[in-house]
């Protein structure tokens, strides 16, 4: 099959004409498909919205109630016909209820991935693989210098500096949805039972993993009076208070920042990052190539990333291989910056 | 190698210069010799490997890698080390109960390995290493370590390990070799002082700070002495007499790294018997017809590894000579300016070499006088060397020679840069610290209708101001062609930039047939539409007259 049949590239984003859906459209869009609740994917604003339960939960938390016109909420597995499109969501392993969307016409099927990965995460569903004729990928880590070790070690690295420097607070930046969260997790499981204190930007989504029965512990809010107390302690905040006014309360702080960018020595001086933490909840290299190989599409898009390294290896395995550019995708820093207005 | 690794690691990310210092003392506390040494001399810049180079390392990963992706990689990473540590994959065979090779065992194999065998033993190397040991391991054999710890942080820090004062190393450096054994003994107080005594030391030289034109009215003229300030680089030449009666003599950069063997028009001058024991503060320059040549006439000279006599004839090299250090034996550092400007003048005239002169003191009564020398250095005798100066140095009469850069005896008062409004025509993503942004822009001015490209700029701006450009050219690209993005430039749309630059020449290389010296950014002109930049023709008039600078602003203002 030809995966132009079932979808288009428009400025609004990827758009299914036989359903009339986009996916996760960067415009206002009447009806749309959504894989996650991050705001480059999720945006408010459209008419009408089927999502899982949890993401439409995460829409509403961080838009209001009114984000949409209409909701309807899909599980994991379930499905439902569109104007003889069967539509289906499946874990995508990224965030708490993150999907992989699938379109199946009477031509052959196509799986838009979304952002996902297939490490270890205690907070939410694994991925699953669906094989498909076609795949619409993400390629955020699309270069071969990123591998992203075991998360566990780099927590442990965390705790060492805990250790080694006990008068000092250390700062961890955290994505607000999904990454921090997963970090305290994995700071959990590695025994460590003191309170963890987060910035009030994460408060909202942090209470909503918990609500959800992913059990993150004693996790108390960061007030003024509190920061010039908190040595020893460990704080997540979301990235891009490290370098603000907030973060200079604390005593002698060490900067940390969770992210697979962190695999790039100057990727984390650029940040002023001491700590860099390699803890990413995108595929990395291998684990991209691999998904690729294993859905057996033999048509394959990337959304978004370093669309041309991933495209001219698709084309070194023989398979059709097209970037997409997407505009707005990705883009980290305007997320941080709708976070901290949150 | 791993304890070293972790250091290299820390450093690199460490930005504070006293924390810096404080994880290379713990080093140098905790690590045994002969292992610190070698770290001292790898990040000294003191050892280096015949057959260790780039290419060898491109060639390893060559093998294991497929080009293209290894060509995006370096380009996204930005450092060859890096990638390559990065990107080298995981040994075929398990080799997990090999130890890690330590910083001896690597120093001694690279020296004592033949080309043959140095392609194998690297890649084991790189096997056994974890990514941080890969990483430094080829910073170490490439020579670029660039943690952001200079030799004389480095010094420092040893200097530390026994309260000792960083010119205490400074002054026997020169003498020692790695693993510096003599040195740690005598610096944590088991040894004396370590005797071979360099005849020919570097002096950490005397810095100038900045003028800033508010201080005129703190300062009064006649306190000082004013000097053009030549655009060359600044030199110390060293002649001396080993205990064996032996003369050595060594031309060393501002930074104590050893010049000679780029220089050897120099040297012989150096090396004549009737030079005697001295050392000369100075500026080393391109002289042809005893006229001094622009700067990029003189980077024909400069980071050469192979000096051919048809370049030395070409482009003899000379010395312009400021101050006089050391003569006979006799440390003239604690002279004042004055006194030592006298012997400097009876030493140059007494050897009436032409390949040293003094440079000359310009006269001056006020601060408008010397405003009017800066602006106008022909009017007061320095003629067809206008080009060549680039500002003017003001010494205190009474200042001695303080190492380093001590406040209020010396500044450095620069001429006005030219000035000239140009459209941002196309932007590359920058290197390393910058690989997210795009920081390189190349810009132009008119030639009739159409923009004609006149330089390149990568600094001038703030990182707020970075993020606005950067901003600027994700919206508004018209193609991208890999790593460049053209922009939409027209009469109707476009950014201009003001360039500020300090010299023009006549250019083969690009296509207005004009290089500027010293390009950057002084400000961006939201404001200004592109078709009031400026027109080539104005660049052209102004090589015409000999680079003449607009009148003078007052004092102050």
């Amino acid at each position: 099959m030809a995966l132009s049949d079932l979808l288009t590239l428009t400025p609004a984003g990827l758009y299914c004409a036989a359903a009339d859906v986009y996916l996760d459209p960067v415009r206002s869009v009447p009806r749309a498909l959504i894989t996650h609740g991050h705001s480059d994917h999720a945006r408010a604003g459209h008419g009408a919205v089927l999502a899982t339960r949890e993401t439409l939960a995460i829409m509403g938390l961080r838009y209001g109630a009114k984000f949409c016109e209409q909701q309807q909420a899909l599980a994991y597995g379930e499905s439902i016909t569109l104007n003889g499109i069967e539509v289906s969501f499946h874990p995508a392993g990224h965030v708490l209820g993150s999907a992989q969307i699938r379109l199946r016409g009477p031509s052959g099927s196509v799986v838009v991935s979304g952002d996902y990965k297939r490490a270890f995460d205690p907070t939410c569903a694994p991925f699953e693989l669906v094989r498909c004729d076609a795949f619409v990928t993400e390629a955020t880590f699309g270069l071969p210098v990123f591998r992203h070790p075991d998360a566990a070690g780099e927590v442990a690295k965390l705790l060492r500096s805990c250790a080694v420097f006990p008068e000092r607070a250390h700062l961890v930046g955290a994505y607000s949805l999904g990454k921090a969260q997963r970090v305290m997790k994995l700071l959990r499981l590695a025994g460590w039972d003191r309170p963890i204190w987060i910035h009030g930007a994460l408060e909202k989504i942090t209470q909503f993993y918990q609500d959800e029965g992913i059990d993150l512990g004693d996790i108390r809010k960061v007030s003024a009076t509190d920061r010039a107390k908190l040595a020893g302690e460990i704080i997540l905040c979301p990235p891009g208070q490290l370098a603000d006014l907030w973060s200079r309360k604390f005593p002698d702080p060490v900067t940390a920042f969770a992210s697979g960018w962190m695999r790039v020595r100057a990727r984390a001086r650029q940040r002023g990052v001491e700590l860099p933490l390699v803890i990413s909840d995108h595929v990395d290299w291998d684990d991209l190539c691999a998904t690729i190989r294993e859905t057996g599409a033999s048509e394959i898009w990337v959304t978004h990333g370093a669309e041309e390294a991933i495209v001219h290896w698709c084309e070194t395995q023989g398979l059709d291989a097209r970037p997409l550019n997407i505009l707005g995708y990705g883009d980290e820093d305007a997320e941080t910056v709708a976070e901290d207005a949150a | 190698m791993n304890r070293f690794a972790q250091l290299l690691d820390s450093l690199a990310y460490e930005p504070s210069r006293n924390n810096k210092l404080r994880l290379l003392a713990d080093y140098f506390r905790v690590t045994p010799d002969p292992e610190r040494g070698f770290a001292l001399a790898a990040m000294t810049g003191a050892l280096s490997f015949a057959h260790a180079k780039a290419s060898l390392i491109r060639a390893l990963i060559a093998e294991r890698t497929d080009p293209v992706l290894f060509a995006m990689s370096y380009d996204y990473v930005g450092d060859l080390s890096e990638t390559v540590a990065l990107l080298w994959p995981a040994p075929q065979t398990e080799r997990r109960n090999i130890a890690a090779p330590s910083l001896s065992d690597v120093v001694h194999g690279l020296q004592q390995a033949d080309k043959k065998e140095l392609p194998q033993l690297l890649a084991s190397w790189l096997d056994d290493l974890d990514e941080t040991g890969r990483w430094a391991l080829l910073k170490l054999i490439t020579g670029a370590l660039r943690i952001g710890v200079s030799q004389r942080l480095a010094k420092t820090a040893v200097a530390a390990l026994g309260g000792k004062e960083p010119n205490e190393i400074e002054e026997v450096w020169h003498g020692l070799v790695p693993p510096y054994l003599d040195l740690f003994a005598w610096v944590e107080g088991r040894e004396d002082r370590p005797k071979a005594l360099d005849p020919a030391p570097f002096r950490t030289p005397m810095l100038a700070h900045a003028l800033d034109e508010a201080d005129f009215d703190k300062l009064d003229p006649a306190d000082f002495s004013a000097e053009w300030k030549w655009d060359g680089i600044r030199v110390q030449a060293c002649v001396g007499t080993d205990e064996e009666g032996r003369r050595v003599a060594r031309l060393y950069s501002r930074t104590g790294e050893d010049l000679s063997k780029s220089f050897p028009d120099l040297m012989e001058m150096l090396c004549e018997p009737h030079f005697g024991d001295a050392t000369i503060d100075g500026e080393l320059l391109v002289l042809i017809e005893r006229q001094v040549q622009s700067f990029s006439t003189l980077q024909q000279r400069l980071n050469r590894k192979s000096v051919s006599p048809k370049l030395v004839m070409q482009y003899p090299a000379h010395i312009r000579a400021y101050d006089l250090l050391a003569e006979d034996g006799e440390d003239l550092r604690e002279l004042s300016f004055v006194d030592r400007r006298a012997r400097l003048e009876s030493f140059i005239t007494r050897l009436g070499h032409p390949r040293l002169d003094l440079s000359p003191d310009v006269p001056f009564d006020s601060w408008e006088a010397l405003a009017q020398a800066r602006h106008d250095p022909a009017s007061v005798g320095a003629q067809d060397e206008t080009e060549a100066i680039e500002g003017i140095m003001l010494k205190r009469r009474d200042s001695i020679y303080v190492p380093g850069r001590p406040k209020g005896l010396w500044f450095k008062w620069k001429r006005d840069p030219f000035n000239v409004d140009a459209v941002l025509m196309y932007a590359q993503r920058g290197h390393g610290r910058r690989s997210s942004f795009y920081s390189d822009f190349t810009f132009g001015v008119w030639k009739g209708a159409e923009l004609v490209p006149v330089g390149k700029a990568y600094f001038g701006f703030t990182d707020a101001e970075l993020k606005e450009l950067d901003k600027y050219i994700r919206n508004h690209t018209r193609n991208r062609f890999g790593p460049v993005r053209e922009l939409d430039f027209s009469t109707e749309q476009g950014l201009v930039l003001e360039i500020a630059f300090e010299g023009l020449a006549r250019s083969t290389r690009h296509k207005s047939g004009l290089a500027m010296r010293f390009p950057r950014i002084s400000r961006i002109r939201w404001d200004k539409p592109a078709r009031d930049a400026d027109l080539i023709s104005t660049l052209e008039g102004l090589l015409e007259q000999g680079l003449r600078r607009s009148p003078p602003k007052g004092l102050g203002d």
